[in-house]
């Protein structure tokens, strides 16, 4: 008897703890709390206001909560597309027509209600630039034939042949909404001014200084953004940005730290600071000019590759810069990943260095390499990652007996010897907005078919599995592909050494800002409608 | 006198327009191109043929010299042009600057006057004895560290033990007068130390010389009290080479002042030298060189007035 009564208090226990589980999970949440301003620091100065020309998260960082878009990456479930201005949208069965549905009511900052015109003119400026205007991802869109506004509220693309990444890329931070009669009148007016439908108007910008956002009173989310505004303090420098977060100045950093900032700052402000971190779109190449001697022959490109140790890398990298995952073209978590075991069969990514060392060595006696060969390892003066991976690479390629000089250049000489050809080898970097393969792969096909491919080789067989996986509507269609390209690039031909490591993104922040999740990508998610402040 | 004043203000045109040529060559040479650099961001695939409007509308197709005479021809009707990283005007970027830097560098040119004249003069009058020497342990110490280490440091100790750090952004000594001076008088410090220790040394030395001189024995011999030899005899005749150090020190903080203001995280002119020079902003880097060679010759010809005026020896000539 007593036995029996253990057992149904024990049962109705359980019922009651999992009927109010809910309730009290969501008393615990807390509810978001309207007002205060939200005081972050970004790293640069914007060259100009307009989304469709720049390219720095300088620009983005402030500019991006004045502006709405087409649709927008879900923040809460990356790499999830969502509506923005667009309500609904539907794709053609020969996914060659997307129709998008506007939402009703949106307004301007100044008023004027927002429709497809707006849309269309926009999209025009991005795929269409008139003369004199500059569109930094025309070349993205180069799938689109016409755009098109059958009425107020309906958008329609039309492409020339189906292409898989290009609803995400309709997703792009960088394509804010303008004002078509605005447009119309001086297509380059939005380089120095604001005009949006985002969650916040336009209050001030002093140059190299701050900019500062007050809360948009039309916006068309009803009850966001929960802010009263916000206010982007410019500070270039690494020291004085992580200074700032550390004595609670500004609340937080975007961008992200390396972790021996993110370990000062959580050692000053204890449990009042909190840390989010997440694999980032972003990885450092080592580009080899297949144009110069001796690394116009695959053996000493494949000797090259493997000799650098990846996962020795990842484990001693990550303890002092953002450099920490190990992955092929595509970033190790995202969904066109190459699985680990098929990765450590390509050359470079083994985990057993010392046969990959000897293999090296062999390839270069076979190519007539001597040892203690010497050559130049160009790379940005910029300390991390860049510096620490260098250094890294070249004590990798030591130890096949290779003697590497390391260059560092500031960015304008960097650049310019990287456009020239007048390197060797060089340290390359690669940051997108979203996991995409017709982004991340577009560097590696032929240099005269991509401009940043600075590595001088030319391939035609690449250039056409990236048009095939481009094209491919069949999700495992376009792996397989993917798969071909990678194997090709990684370890065939060895053109160029991607990735050394893929980045991990780190923002630490002040606990009292809420609502904002870390994405893989710092360009996304930063149109702060979501942000609010505890306190 | 005026005549004088004339001749070293029109002597200025030629120096200014040889500082003209030559940045605007060095620049030339310089490897690298802003058009690239503005769309070498990450997923930016801008055509060819953008770029090249691009340098077009810069003025970057042109022959060198086109540029030039167009570039000089602007300076004589006092348009210096547009940022070409930012399309803004350049007077507006400099005039936000421009402020700033102007009043750090008064504030740590005042801090170190304030310190070095009474210290070198200490020192000076109390020669080797212990306030000679903690003076010259000051001085030097001064000398050897630099600025932006002693601006790192006052900032690694506001954040670890207050938990502050001054105002992250400038307002301007008319808005609010107590902002503008929470923000800079921390680097006007580390700036004005360093400064002080060159003057004091300058003063110390300059004192000891005069002191030697036969007018000072005579001041003291017809009975002149030790404080009037000193002030108006000693400091007044050694102060020559002192005016002459702080004039040229206060020049070149109006516009050199990187480091220190990296660190402190000022928006000033030597940040947007910086950036200028980082991201090959051709009309930006030859307006700046432009009026930092202004402020040097500016500021070189003020002091030689003011030699002038403190020691009726020297001639307008």
């Amino acid at each position: 008897m007593k036995r029996s009564i253990t057992i149904w208090t024990k049962a109705i226990s359980v019922v009651i703890v999992i009927f109010l589980a809910p309730y009290v999970f969501a008393a615990q949440q807390e509810s978001p709390r309207t007002g205060g301003e939200l005081v972050f620091a970004v790293g640069g100065t914007p060259p100009s206001f307009d989304g469709h020309r720049e390219t720095t998260f300088a620009m983005l960082h402030p500019v991006a909560p004045h502006y709405s878009t087409l649709l927008r990456f879900d923040p809460q479930n990356y790499p999830k597309i969502v509506g923005d201005v667009a309500e609904s949208w539907t794709i053609s069965k020969d996914a060659l027509t997307y129709s998008f549905k506007i939402r009703k009511g949106i307004q301007f900052h100044d008023g004027s209600v927002l429709t497809t015109k707006d849309v269309k003119a926009t999209y025009d400026k991005i795929i269409f630039p008139p003369e004199g205007v500059v569109s930094a991802r025309q070349a993205t869109y180069a799938v689109v034939d016409k755009v098109e506004t059958p009425d107020e509220q309906t958008m329609v693309f039309r492409l020339k042949h189906p292409s898989a990444s290009f609803l995400a890329n309709l997703a792009s931070p960088w394509n804010f909404i303008y004002k078509a009669d605005i447009l119309a009148k001086d297509p380059r007016w939005y380089e120095k001014n604001i005009m949006g439908t985002g969650p916040f108007t336009f209050v001030e910008y002093v140059a190299g200084s701050h900019w500062v956002g007050k809360k948009n009173p039309n916006y068309f989310m009803k009850g966001r953004p929960y802010l009263d505004g916000y206010k982007a303090v410019i500070i270039r420098d690494t020291a004085p940005r992580v200074a700032a977060v550390r004595s609670g100045q500004a609340l937080i950093e975007f961008r992200g730290f390396n972790p021996a900032a993110r370990d000062d700052i959580v050692k000053t402000a204890g449990n009042q600071v909190m840390v989010q971190e997440s694999p980032w779109v972003c990885n450092l190449t080592v580009t080899i000019n297949n144009e110069k001697k001796p690394f116009d022959d695959v053996r000493v490109r494949r000797a090259l590759t493997l000799a650098i140790d990846r996962w020795g890398a990842s484990k001693a990298l990550s303890q002092i810069s953002v450099m920490k995952h190990v992955g092929g073209l595509l970033r190790p978590g995202s969904e066109f990943a190459i699985p680990e075991a098929e990765l450590v069969k390509l050359a470079g990514f083994s985990k057993n260095i010392e046969v990959s060392r000897k293999e090296a060595r062999q390839l270069l006696k076979e190519a007539g390499v001597p040892e203690g060969f010497s050559f130049t390892l160009k790379n940005r003066n910029v300390r991390e990652p860049y510096e620490v991976t260098g250094i890294y690479v070249i004590d990798q390629w030591r130890q096949i007996g290779l003697n590497v000089n390391h260059v560092q250049q500031e960015e304008g000489a960097y650049f310019n010897d990287f456009r020239q050809g007048n390197f060797e080898t060089g340290i390359d970097y690669s940051c997108d907005f979203m996991d995409d393969p017709d982004l991340q792969l577009f560097k590696f096909v032929s240099s005269d078919k991509s401009p940043v491919n600075y590595a001088r080789y030319k391939d035609s067989m690449l250039d056409d599995l990236y048009d095939k996986q481009s094209r491919a509507t069949d999700p495992k269609e376009r792996l397989k592909l993917i798969r071909q390209f990678e194997k090709r690039v990684i370890d065939e031909k060895a053109y160029q050494f991607p990735p050394t490591l893929w980045w991990q993104r780190i923002v630490p922040h002040w606990t009292k800002v809420k609502g904002w999740k870390i994405t893989p990508s710092h360009y996304v998610n930063q149109d702060l409608r979501d942000v609010w402040l505890a306190e | 006198v005026r005549q004088y004043i004339l001749k070293r203000l029109l002597l200025m045109i030629p120096t200014l327009f040889g500082v003209a040529v030559l940045i605007f060559l060095l620049l030339r040479v310089l490897p690298g191109d802003i058009v690239e650099l503005k769309y070498a961001g990450a997923g930016a695939y801008a055509p060819k043929e953008a770029l090249a409007r691009e340098r077009a509308q810069l003025g970057l197709d042109k022959p060198v010299w086109q540029q030039f005479v167009s570039w000089i021809w602007g300076i004589v009707h006092l348009d210096f042009g547009t940022s070409m990283w930012t399309g803004q005007p350049i007077t507006h970027e400099i005039a936000i600057r421009l402020e700033l830097s102007i009043e750090l560098a008064l504030m740590a040119t005042f801090i170190a006057v304030l310190i070095s004249i009474p210290l070198g003069t200490l020192a000076a009058v109390k020669q080797d004895t212990w306030i000679d020497y903690c003076v010259r342990v000051f001085s030097i110490a001064g000398l050897a560290i630099p600025s932006f280490w002693l601006g790192i440091v006052i900032i690694l100790a506001f954040v670890i033990y207050f938990r502050w750090l001054p105002p992250l952004t400038f307002t301007s000594f008319w808005v609010d007068p107590k902002a503008n001076f929470m923000q800079l008088i921390w680097p006007a410090l580390a700036v004005g130390y360093r400064y002080s220790a060159v003057a004091t040394r300058m003063t110390r030395s300059a004192i000891l010389e005069v002191l030697r001189e036969d007018y000072i024995r005579t001041a003291r011999a017809k009975g002149l009290w030790e404080r009037a030899v000193l002030i108006r005899h000693a400091l007044k005749n050694a102060l020559l080479p002192v005016i002459t150090v702080i004039g040229l020190e206060f020049a070149f903080l109006v516009g050199g002042l990187v480091v220190t203001e990296q660190v402190f995280n000022l928006n000033g002119i030597g940040k947007l030298f910086v950036e200028a020079v980082s991201q090959r902003d051709y009309t930006m880097v030859q307006s700046l060189v432009l009026l930092t060679s202004f402020v040097f010759i500016f500021v070189n010809f003020l002091v030689d007035l003011l030699n002038a005026f403190i020691d009726p020896r020297i001639r307008y000539q």
